[in-house]
């Protein structure tokens, strides 16, 4: 029971860090242009599939292949603001109300699109990124890759920055006043589309980052564009919309629930008990556990 | 808006009318011309890929040589992504809108249950280069006279096991001196009879099974199994996996598993699959029916050259049945003069084609498994080949071999006892 005990603990801790950083990216979109990404997955595939492609079958090395894949993860997350979502939020055929639903069906097939590229381009089968760091190390008495040690501390050095940058800098700020009252920001003169790009550049290379840790981790298939998605939506919903604080703690919540179930129930019903959690949460709490809306 | 709307549509529908009409004009039936194969498979797949393009070089090499009968052979590709409904509405165009003669379908069990019905409704022999569920065989025993258009090209997952178990034998329990073994195998309709048939044959050879796992295919995360299976102290882990590959491999290499791995893995009979696992696949051991360099009869190394100087990799393992089932349906047509269903099946069930994995014969109507290939040292033994720096090396049967037994370092053998 002590070795399951000390397994559950160090391997729960590298996958919710790895959910963590992937849904915060997705709970600042959120919180600050009302914009619900639901091409999130197809993103961070894209990242781990060009990671691989550049480390691994062009054989530039873990490093490049990594950076390669940030790249990607950051360049598909631009395009994806000005190709799908700017032109949805500027449209003047389209009434105002209606714009949320027109961009959560325009990011749901943009990341349809992405995936079937993908799929046609490198095949379906799943695609793992040499990690950077190999080889194992025994922390009490459990053989633990060093690579999720590795995977824990870049997720929560990402988020530390992340942090400093919005509550330390005068841009984040900015971001953060703009995802709590988005007219008082522009009535201080900033352009409130500036914002939105530096949300959406911020995003990108959260969602690159993210991308490789989980290429060296466990790895993706096409098929992941879809569980990656819901897993980011419902980590937000459960932290409660738009709070990326809540969406921290919603992620370890939801990290631990399914390495739970997985070693001590069954590997099959991993992700059961953390939507079931959700439903009841949507009954309970609807507004999320630090929900503003 | 709704002005806008029809401004967009207009252009679309006329696009889409112009091209259904020229589709129209494009699809003449000169049914009498060509023989017409029409071949299903995922192209999106490390396995399905080699489908057609196994099946397109061989009806190029046999119209090269004057084709059939004074006929070439004509191939008709399909994409079903692997999904029965899909593969159903494939197989319907094939027959009904192509006129195609015979199907060469799928490597998914459920994909080739879903369409085996459908050989029945619609009179068209199918015969499957990949699925190995032996429901597939069964059915035809209790529906003959309707089922008997479809075909078995591929080993019954009961055959496969006992192949592993034959290689088993020699080289677990006659080299290593292993005496216990986890099987892990994907939940799916193939590795039900093939589980079945592991917890029945390993016994027999001194291996005791100490548990059975069923992996669901979605996993990502393998770490809990290969925990709960190392606790379980096993010499080995006897595999049945095919849908799942890259991940249980690559976490098996991250999470250094002293365990080794031996059994079916689909996905590394591939060449890519070296790649594909970043060189992660090092020493694990698959079962297989054919491997790159091995001679199993002087039709294989020749296809394999083939295969490579025309797509740039090897043929994954159905490329080499779906190649051989091109040849063996164009004798059938042959011997049967005609390209008559029934007199093809008729035909079929009589061949004795020496193929690229061995000597293909087809068991008899009044088997328990009709239709299903013959597998045994004068037709198909199989082989037991190991990933060692880069390269499928063949370790058994002995007479083909080309190396020896090779761990990586994280191995420990033995360490159980």
């Amino acid at each position: 029971m002590g070795a399951v005990f000390w397994q559950i603990l160090i391997d729960g801790f590298a996958i919710s860090s790895l959910y963590a950083l992937g849904a915060t990216g997705f709970a600042l979109i959120f919180g600050v242009s009302g914009v619900l990404n639901l091409s999130h997955g197809a993103l961070m595939v894209a990242a781990v599939v060009a990671a691989w492609a550049a480390g691994d079958q062009l054989h530039a090395g873990p490093y490049a292949g990594a950076a390669i894949g940030i790249a990607i993860g950051f360049g598909a997350s631009l395009l994806t603001y000005f190709m799908v979502v700017r032109p949805l939020q500027q449209s003047r055929k389209i009434r105002e109300e209606e714009k949320e639903i027109f961009i959560l069906t325009a990011t749901l097939l943009w990341g349809v699109m992405i995936q079937e590229l993908i799929a046609y381009l490198y095949t379906d089968n799943a695609k793992t990124v040499s990690p950077i760091v190999q080889g194992v190390v025994m922390i009490a008495g459990v053989r633990t890759p060093t690579n999720e040690i590795f995977t824990a501390i870049v997720c929560w050095l990402v988020i530390a920055v992340l942090w400093l940058l919005v509550n330390r800098t005068r841009a984040g700020k900015a971001v953060l006043a703009a995802s709590m009252n988005p007219r008082g920001v522009t009535l201080l003169g900033t352009e409130l589309s500036q914002i939105y790009i530096a949300v959406w550049a911020i995003y990108g290379l959260l969602v690159g980052i993210a991308g490789v840790l989980l290429g060296m981790f466990l790895g993706v298939s096409s098929y992941s564009v879809g569980p990656l998605t819901a897993s980011a939506f419902s980590i937000v919903v459960l932290g409660g919309l738009g709070s990326v604080s809540g969406a921290l703690i919603a992620a370890y919540v939801v990290g631990y629930l399914e390495t739970i179930t997985a070693y001590l129930i069954s590997p099959a019903y991993r992700t059961i008990p953390a939507l079931l959690l959700l439903v009841a949460v949507m009954y309970v709490r609807p507004r999320g556990l630090l929900g503003r809306r | 808006m709704i002005k806008s709307q029809r401004r967009v549509f207009a252009p679309i529908a006329l696009a889409a009318g112009v091209s259904l009409s020229a589709l129209a004009l494009a699809t003449p039936s000169h049914a009498e011309d060509t023989i017409k194969i029409g071949v299903i498979a995922e192209a999106q797949a490390v396995a399905g890929s080699s489908i057609p393009q196994a099946a397109q070089l061989a009806a190029d090499e046999i119209n090269a040589a004057g084709g059939v009968n004074g006929k070439k052979i004509e191939i008709f590709t399909y994409d079903d992504h692997s999904k029965a409904p899909e593969a159903v509405l494939a197989f319907q165009r094939a027959v009904n809108q192509d006129h195609v003669n015979a199907v060469i379908a799928s490597y998914i069990s459920e994909v080739v249950l879903a369409l085996e019905p459908w050989t029945g409704r619609l009179k068209t022999v199918m015969v499957t280069p990949g699925a190995a569920s032996d429901v597939i065989t069964q059915n035809i025993a209790k529906d003959y006279d309707n089922l008997k258009y479809t075909f078995h090209g591929y080993s019954t997952s009961t055959s496969i096991a006992d192949a592993t178990c034959d290689a088993a034998k020699d080289l677990l329990v006659g080299q290593l001196h292993m005496k216990s073994a986890v099987v892990m195998s994907e939940d799916a309709a193939w590795t039900t009879p093939l589980d079945a048939e592991y917890l029945n044959c390993l016994p027999k050879i001194g291996i005791n099974v100490v548990d059975h796992i069923r992996v669901s295919p979605d996993t990502t995360d393998f770490t809990p199994i290969f925990n709960k299976i190392e606790g379980e102290k096993p010499d080995v882990i006897i595999t049945g996996i095919s849908h799942v590959g890259v991940q249980p491999t690559v976490q098996w290499k991250q999470q250094e598993v002293p365990i080794p791995m031996f059994g079916v893995s689909s996905q590394a009979t591939n060449s890519s699959f070296w790649n594909d696992t970043t060189g992660a696949v090092e020493g694990v051991l698959y079962q297989a029916f054919s491997g790159p360099g091995v001679a199993v009869t002087p039709k294989t190394l020749p296809f394999v050259t083939a295969f490579n100087k025309r797509y740039g990799n090897n043929p994954s393992y159905c490329g080499y049945t779906a190649y051989d089932e091109v040849y063996y349906i164009a004798d059938a047509i042959k011997r049967a003069g005609s390209t008559d269903s029934d007199k093809l099946v008729d035909a079929l069930e009589k061949t004795n084609w020496t193929g690229t994995v061995g000597q293909i014969q087809f068991k008899g109507k009044d088997s328990p498994n009709p239709h299903a290939l013959k597998i045994g040292p004068t037709t198909i033994s199989g082989l037991m080949l190991q990933w060692q720096d880069g390269k499928q090396v063949n370790l058994w049967p002995t007479n083909v071999a080309n190396g020896k037994l090779k761990f990586p370092a994280f191995i420990k053998l033995g360490s159980a006892n």
